[in-house]
């Protein structure tokens, strides 16, 4: 008992102690990332599907996939797609150029959430419309924030 | 040197669009955990994922270190010609990997 306190009070100071070195993202943050991105131009919601569980058990591989709805012809197509959120230590997860041979503006990964917050992915069209979705999810446990065993 | 594991049709028909699943080997280390003697780790991950077919760019992917371990990718080809697939991971350390096979388009 009484050495299971002293850990846990030793693992808290530990976590206390790191919290500088984490100089996560934020809100604002990933706005500026989405603004280095989109510029000065008009970004409207919809013609994304982002699909993530709301609820996740495992913030170290977390199931997403992402979809555009576009015809993927040569006139209207995605060039694009981004990846943001709020409070990772950094705010990009990724970022995809869609070429010629591109069947759909679709695409399926795992990725890594430090804290409960909201992932937002933006789509750049051929026409030069930007387009965004954004999802809440809730994380348990998280990834990144803590070391080795 | 990491194997990667490409999960493509072998024949696909004409104007089809196929489905395309990766895995590979990496530790994707994040640059910001620390280690058992409390300094952080380097940031050791892949960060381009290049596809081609036929010849010309099916897509170009930049990740960051919120990806997972051990990338996991699905896209989706266009297949209007047949030809090589063509895959390659570079990265950080100077990894590289890469991955071709040939499908046909009846």
């Amino acid at each position: 008992m009484n050495v299971g306190c002293t850990r846990r009070a030793f693992a808290g100071g530990f976590a206390v102690a790191l919290l500088p070195l984490a100089a996560n993202a934020t809100p604002e943050t990933m706005r500026e990332a989405i603004r280095e991105v989109t510029g000065d131009r008009a970004v409207r919601g919809g013609r994304i599907v982002l699909d993530i569980q709301p609820l996740i058990d495992n913030g170290n591989t977390v199931p997403m996939r992402v979809r555009v709805e576009s015809a993927m012809t040569d006139g209207d197509r995605v060039t694009a797609l981004h990846v943001f959120n709020e409070k990772n230590p950094q705010p990009h997860v990724l970022s995809v150029r869609f070429g010629p041979r591109a069947g759909r503006a679709e695409i399926a990964t795992r990725i890594k959430l430090a804290d409960t917050q909201k992932v937002v992915a933006v789509a750049e069209m051929s026409d030069g419309s930007l387009w965004t979705a954004g999802i809440d999810v809730i994380v348990t446990i998280a990834a990144c924030i803590e070391g080795l065993e | 040197m990491a194997a990667p594991l490409v999960n493509a049709p072998k024949r696909v028909r004409r104007g089809e669009v196929f489905e395309v699943r990766t895995l590979i080997s990496h530790p994707m280390e994040t640059g910001f955990r620390p280690g058992t003697n409390g300094t952080i780790i380097p940031r050791d991950i892949i960060e381009h994922v290049r596809c081609r077919f036929a010849g010309e760019t099916v897509l170009d992917m930049a990740l960051s270190p919120a990806v997972s371990a051990n990338p996991y990718l699905v896209f989706y080809v266009r297949a209007d010609a047949g030809g090589a697939l063509e895959m390659e991971w570079t990265g950080d350390k100077g990894f590289s990997a890469s991955y071709s096979t040939a499908i046909v388009v009846e």
